[in-house]
């Protein structure tokens, strides 16, 4: 129970992941409004893509991906519909279910054994290789952050040395449109 | 109708063709161009204060008394800086206002050029909006879409940093025939359907109460004016918080007070017992609502407010209603019109009945003296005798904040200036003088603390030239009285630097300031004291000698609900109303 003039945490505190497609201006500014926004109130970012979406409207789309209790991820769309530039805000996942991708470049370097277990991951996992060398390779990795990350898994005790990914791209299944 | 011009000349025109006639501002290096272009014309007149921070309060204090925008011009650097406590402050109380900003020239931005500063960066959070002018060709644009931004939805302060090569370039200037943004559109009219399920709850309730706030004085005359109308339709009881002192008025029957940490024993009450809860244009502040669990816990509650971000930020409500209060208002003012509902007279008699002995109660009641001036028996004094003027009352921030909001009554919206969300000490003497240039022949008082009046004392030069009467009424307790009452009920009367040491003698001071001083410590001199005060038509410093240690009751304590407060008869030890654990969380 509180006891404070600061009033306690009243809410329902289950925690669950959103994904949210931010349609913005592209001015100079927009993404640190948005990056301080979520730094300012204590809210999660999780991943984060921005890029021009129509050039000539000067057009973004920012696709963040957050945690949070259901209050938590209402004040988020609320304060990002607020902020001057935002057009629109949409929960993908309130929507139903939608399309996530994001994509990975992978280095693994060895020899030997490890590089062999490497390869074999990869054609497994439908990744294609974009760089080889006689000590490494360099694997791409599009899909779902799931099977990226089982892929990241897997290849750890092969000799995994560096990891790059996007972030997450994100749309609506069927024909609605933002 | 287009014309060539720099760009410092369009800042001056655009606040022109705004209608702009006073502005608070500061010269320096990076706005000397727009000083220029200011000398050469004079319509809009520019009011030099004597530290960037009180002319920010000053135009608060402006636009909150006039409706209108406030305007503010300082230099880059430490000029832009020294306004962040006042941007913050405007942004916290909802006050239209925009602030434009001298910047070293564009290629030297980034450089740590003299006087430079990242003023977008720093004010992004402080302001509703802001922005870096990069071309001559978006400053027409940008200078009237920042007024239809400071003004439109909730309103709040833009920032308009301008580099000092933007103002001598030249460019095109024009007018633009919708003043807008090309996408901010906030909405205004209520969905219907949800005003209607709000009007049947009400139509239906037993136990009702109004509490309205700050977004019915941001909504105009008129919303204050549909309120009443409402409110006299219903029959129902109406709060108000600090914000929103003014827009009912006070001397109506149906008027409980405000409500809140330091509000009436009514109004909290009836907000903790009330079935159905009315939140007009007001935000759930923790100064409301003190501990969330036990915040009126039987209610139903309508919320309508402009921001859907305020809606449901602290307390989960049943009919939110996102929009104007006055359109709203009116809506609902209308639909009680047609239902002309049959509502539940006995149950509605019994819950006066019940507020009147809540009344009863006299929670606003002190033990007054006959040897020392009272602070409460000090405001009420100052109220009754400036009854009869055009009257506009600020504050500084502490217990002399909360006395003028318990005992200087106020009748029409707008008239009442105070930091509430902020809580920022030193905002009443300039605010004062805000509210003075847009009401020259009112009676402008700053209801002061000792402390709180020396935070901006150096407005007093801004006054005298401009020959502004504000006067300056300070409830001199010799303490920082706010500071000294939670220390006694939260850390064992253990006075840690509360204390005003080394004070100036007010009466020298005024008079140094080339102003009228007056001080009084005797309660049988008051009256003629204050009429002095009313009378002298130059500005004044009222050094009103009260009792030191008089504390500001009713009080909510920490860790206690709304039916647990302090009142001013208390007869048990202070030191220990709040326990331990309550202690740490204040
Ligand atoms: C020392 C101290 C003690 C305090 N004690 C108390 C106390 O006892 N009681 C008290 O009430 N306050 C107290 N306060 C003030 C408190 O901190 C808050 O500032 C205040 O309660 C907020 O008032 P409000 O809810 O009316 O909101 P405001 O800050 O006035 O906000 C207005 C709300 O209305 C909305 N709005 C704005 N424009 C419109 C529009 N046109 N139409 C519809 N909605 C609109 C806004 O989005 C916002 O949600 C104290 C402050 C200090 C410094
Ligand atoms: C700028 C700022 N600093 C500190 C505070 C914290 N504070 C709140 S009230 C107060 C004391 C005010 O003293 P005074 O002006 O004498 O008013 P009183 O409470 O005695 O009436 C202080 C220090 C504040 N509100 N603002
Ligand atoms: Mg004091």
């Amino acid at each position: 129970m509180s006891v404070s003039h600061y009033p306690a945490v009243s809410f329902d505190q289950t925690v669950r992941r959103h994904t949210l497609s931010v349609i913005v201006d592209n001015e100079p500014g927009v993404l640190s409004r948005i990056a301080g926004l979520f730094s300012g109130r204590g809210y999660n970012i999780e991943s984060l893509t921005v890029s021009e979406t129509e050039a000539e409207k000067h057009i973004s789309r920012i696709t963040i991906v957050t945690s949070g209790s259901e209050k938590i991820i209402d004040q988020i769309k609320n304060h990002l519909d607020r902020l001057v530039p935002v057009h629109r805000v949409v929960d993908l996942t309130l929507q139903g279910e939608s399309i996530e991708r994001e994509l990975a470049l992978l280095k693994v370097v060895g020899k030997g054994d490890h590089r062999m277990e490497a390869l074999r991951l990869a054609t497994a996992f439908g990744a294609r290789t974009i760089d080889a060398t006689v000590t490494s390779f360099v694997f791409e990795l599009t899909g779902a952050t799931d099977d990226i990350e089982r892929f990241i898994k897997v290849l750890g005790p092969c000799g995994l040395a560096e990891v790059s990914r996007t972030g997450i791209a994100a749309m609506a299944r069927g024909s609605e449109v933002m | 109708m287009s014309e060539m011009m720099t760009g410092a000349e369009m800042v001056v025109r655009a606040l022109r063709d705004q209608n702009v006639e006073h502005l608070f501002g500061y010269p320096g290096g990076a706005v000397l161009p727009i000083y220029d272009a200011l000398f050469q014309q004079d319509f809009v007149k520019h009011i030099l204060v004597r530290q960037e921070g009180g002319a920010v309060h000053s135009a608060e204090g402006y636009a909150r008394s006039s409706g209108k925008v406030g305007v503010v011009l300082v230099t880059s650097g430490p000029g832009a800086t020294n306004a962040v406590t006042g941007l913050t402050d405007a942004l916290m109380d909802s006050i239209p206002l925009v602030c434009i900003t001298g910047q070293v020239p564009t290629h030297l931005i980034g450089s740590d050029a003299f006087q430079e500063c990242d003023t977008v960066g720093i004010t992004r959070s402080c302001t509703k909006h802001n922005y870096l002018v990069k071309r001559i060709e978006d400053l027409p644009r940008i200078l009237h879409e920042a007024f239809y931004v400071a003004s439109n939805g909730r309103p709040g302060p833009v920032v308009i940093d301008i580099p000092k090569d933007i103002q001598f370039a030249r460019g095109v200037y024009s007018r633009p025939k919708d003043n807008q943004h090309k996408t901010y559109r906030p909405t205004v009219k209520g969905d219907l359907s949800k005003i209607k399920a709000a009007v049947e709850l009400m139509s239906k309730a037993k136990r009702p109460v109004f509490y309205t706030g700050g977004g019915v004085i941001n909504a105009g005359p008129h919303a204050s004016a549909l309120l009443r109308e409402l409110v006299h339709l219903t029959g129902f009881p109406c709060t108000s918080t600090l914000m929103g002192l003014g827009a009912f008025p006070a001397a109506d029957k149906q008027w409980l007070g405000m409500l809140g940490m330091h509000g009436t024993y009514e109004a909290n009450l009836a907000m903790h017992g009330c079935d159905v809860m009315i939140n007009i244009g007001a935000r759930f502040d923790d100064r409301i609502t003190g501990r969330i669990d036990a915040f009126s816990p039987g209610s139903r509650k309508i919320h309508v407010d402009i921001d859907p971000s305020s809606i449901n930020k602290n307390v989960k409500v049943e009919i939110p209603i996102v929009g104007d209060c006055a359109h709203v208002l009116e809506d609902m003012v209308r639909l009680w019109r047609e239902l002309s509902p049959q509502v539940d007279k006995p149950a509605l008699k019994s819950w006066w009945g019940q507020i009147n002995e809540w009344r009863g109660r006299n929670s606003l009641g002190f033990q007054n003296s006959e040897t020392i001036i009272k602070p409460q028996h000090a405001v009420q004094r100052l109220y009754e005798l400036t009854k009869g003027h055009d009257t506009y009352v600020t504050t500084e921030v502490g217990q002399h904040q909360m006395w003028a909001a318990q005992y200087f009554h106020f009748e029409e919206p707008n008239r009442w200036m105070t930091s509430g969300g902020l809580g920022t000490m030193g905002y009443g003497l300039p605010a004062a003088i805000g509210v003075q240039l847009a009401h020259p022949k009112a009676l402008v008082i700053d209801i002061a603390g000792e402390a709180s009046i020396l935070m901006n004392i150096q407005e007093m030069s801004t006054a005298l030239q401009y020959r502004l009467p504000v006067k300056i009424f300070i409830l001199n307790n010799e303490y920082m009285g706010m500071v000294r009452q939670w220390q006694e009920l939260l850390h064992g009367g253990r006075y840690s630097s509360s204390y005003s040491e080394a004070l100036p003698d007010f009466v020298k001071l005024a008079e140094a300031y080339g102003s009228h001083g007056i001080r009084c410590s005797d309660p049988a001199k008051l009256d003629d004291a204050i009429m002095e005060m009313i009378e002298t038509p130059r500005a004044v410093i009222f050094d009103c000698v009260v009792a030191k240690e008089e504390n500001c009751f009713p009080m909510i304590p920490s860790g206690k609900a709304h039916n647990e407060m302090i009142l001013n008869d208390f007869t048990g030890d202070t030191k220990t109303v709040i326990d331990a654990k309550g202690r740490e969380l204040v």
